[in-house]
């Protein structure tokens, strides 16, 4: 990485943590707050992003929200990269009836289009934060898992590990000193990308109407609701919608820089 | 002969374990939801099933015999289409299903071609070695992976339909109410495929044969057109199945922006009333399909490059 894309990224990701950890500090209004006498006000100097339908400054609840809308994505990509790093390592080092079996699951949920797969799960565990995180990290989970699954085939026909047998090392530790941390540098560039796409399939659910419930200033769901105004007042939609944009596009960035591709895995 | 049979075989019974894992995972989440699997069958507590209606479950489902009965009686209704009754809309499942598919199709179809064209244009144009080549090169990274499809709808809609006037916002059945779902839908997908096919062709382009074609003083839009083209199609074509279902994915989100009938509007409909027939029905009618499309995507690459097959 340059020095100016080492810079860039330190403080895309020093703001992104201010803004989830401590909105109040960019933005020191009420995001809930409804004053009716002030709605639908376009953006000017007073509310620069405008107001909602109750009166509620746009800019205010994007600079909460990101907390809910973060916190989905990265957990999301955590649970599903735990779920792929589990299975992709079971997978290269079992016998190949077990390798083989493993794949045709991983296959058969590839098979299933990644947001249908997540709308599945919804529908039998209802609506909700939690449930968004568990459709969004399972329904990533097959691709990550084919990844991992491949690099630690990779090692395993390395000369390192070959060393670690001869040194008569168990397979635990082989696993913990040598695949893993190996198999991971390179998903690191991936784990960026992804948390990028998992902030964009999240704030998808919730502006179905599947994920954070209203009046929570999540990105989708503050989408959703502008969307009945959108002939009136552009802003309401344009601007979460933008700040997704931002969030997304500053991810796919960093994780190229790392090296990573955004491809169909 | 006896290779292709034997790959025809293999894709088959690649494509029946995948739908009978896919099924036992319903199966199974049925059976996870806590209390009557009746009541989940029929919405869960909240839709307040009658006493008729959740016993017409528990006899079509079988909810009475021992689990591995109710496993195989699920099983085989399956394998006769036989989806069930959507409770929400008490009519079959493969009814409502035939009802909306064809709208579905023409929107994922129109939008894959238009993805393909302007992925075709975008690369050729992204390839010159000026600042606009780079900066378009670039925008199409940006477009395919950060901007979702229901911001992009929106924003069409503001630009197309409120401050132009020239499109309607909601799909009213004409053909330019289709222009822009079919857009929304295609741009997202045109930028992955952009990015594909630039690195193909380039490489193409930089390759003997084309020094050869320009030495015989072939133009670079002749060279394009006979030796770029079929460089640049075939690794995007390698991944039409993942075209396929992001297209299935993303026509969830535009057929909701563009309040739209459709495949994905009855699947988000049922999964909103907890309509689990119905979800059934189109999750493993998506599965199929999806490994209907590639099983075609295989063949023609067989036929296009047979020396490429894998074993």
């Amino acid at each position: 990485m340059s020095r100016l894309a080492k810079l860039g990224t330190g403080v895309f990701l020093v703001l992104l943590v201010v803004l989830a950890l401590f909105p109040q500090w960019l933005a020191p209004g009420d995001p809930l707050a409804v004053n009716p006498a002030e709605a639908f006000q376009a953006p000017n100097l007073h509310h620069v992003m405008g107001t909602d339908e109750s009166g509620r400054d746009v800019l205010t609840r994007i600079v909460h929200g990101a907390r809910d809308s973060l916190f989905i994505g990265v957990a999301a990509t955590a649970l599903g990269m735990g779920i792929a790093v589990l299975l992709g390592t079971a997978a290269a080092l079992s016998p190949r009836w077990l390798d083989e079996a493993i794949l045709r699951v991983l296959e058969a949920l590839y098979a299933i289009p990644s947001l249908l797969m997540a709308l599945l799960i919804i529908a039998f565990t209802g609506p909700g934060v939690g449930p968004a995180i568990v459709a969004v990290g399972l329904s990533t989970a097959p691709g990550y898992a084919r990844l991992v699954r491949s690099q630690i085939r990779t090692l395993k026909a390395s000369e390192m590990l070959e060393a670690a047998t001869v040194l008569g090392r168990g397979t635990l530790a082989k696993v913990r000193n040598h695949l893993l941390p190996n198999a991971l540098r390179p998903l690191l560039a991936l784990i960026t990308l992804g948390v990028g796409q998992a902030v964009i399939w999240a704030s998808a659910l919730s502006f179905l109407g599947l994920g954070t419930p209203p009046p929570a200033p999540e990105w989708g769901a503050m989408l959703a609701a502008g969307r009945t105004y959108l002939h009136l007042a552009w802003w309401l939609s344009f601007f979460p919608g933008l700040a997704i944009v931002v969030v997304a596009a500053g991810a796919t960035m960093i994780g190229r820089a790392l090296g990573g591709k955004v491809n169909a895995a | 002969m006896m290779g292709t049979l034997r790959w025809l075989g293999r894709r088959l019974g690649g494509a029946l374990v995948v739908l009978w894992l896919v099924a036992t995972a319903i199966f199974l989440g049925i059976r996870l939801i806590p209390g009557d699997p009746a009541e989940a069958i029929m919405g869960g507590p909240g839709s307040q099933a009658s006493a008729e209606a959740l016993a017409a479950a528990r006899a079509e489902y079988g909810l009475d015999l021992p689990l591995p009965g109710q496993y195989l009686m699920f099983l085989g209704k399956l394998v006769r289409l036989d989806f069930g009754t959507s409770y929400s809309l008490k009519d079959p499942v493969l009814t409502v299903m035939g009802e909306v598919l064809p709208s579905t199709l023409v929107l994922a179809l129109l939008g894959l071609v238009l993805a393909w064209v302007l992925a075709l244009v975008f690369a050729a144009l992204s390839l010159r070695a000026n600042r606009f080549g780079e900066l378009l090169g670039n925008m199409v990274e940006i477009v395919a992976a950060a901007v979702p499809h229901f911001w992009l709808g929106a924003v069409l809609i503001m630009v197309f339909s409120t401050m132009l006037g020239w499109l309607p916002a909601v799909d009213n059945g004409s053909a330019a109410g289709l222009l822009l779902p079919v857009l929304t839908l295609a741009l997202p997908l045109a930028g992955f495929l952009t990015q594909l096919m630039r690195d193909s062709l380039a490489s193409a382009f930089s390759s003997q044969f084309a020094l050869a074609a320009r030495a015989r003083g072939a133009s670079r839009l002749q060279l394009f057109w006979r030796h770029g083209l079929r460089h640049a199609a075939l690794p995007a074509l390698s991944l039409t199945g993942w075209a396929f279902s992001s297209l299935l994915s993303g026509a969830v989100v535009v057929e909701a922006v563009f309040a739209r009938p459709g495949l994905g509007r009855a699947l988000l409909s049922a999964v909103l009333s907890r309509d689990i027939p119905m979800v059934t029905g189109i999750a493993l009618f998506s599965a199929a399909s999806y490994m209907v499309v590639m099983a075609v995507t295989e063949a023609v690459e067989r036929l296009i490059n047979p020396a490429g097959v894998r074993a």
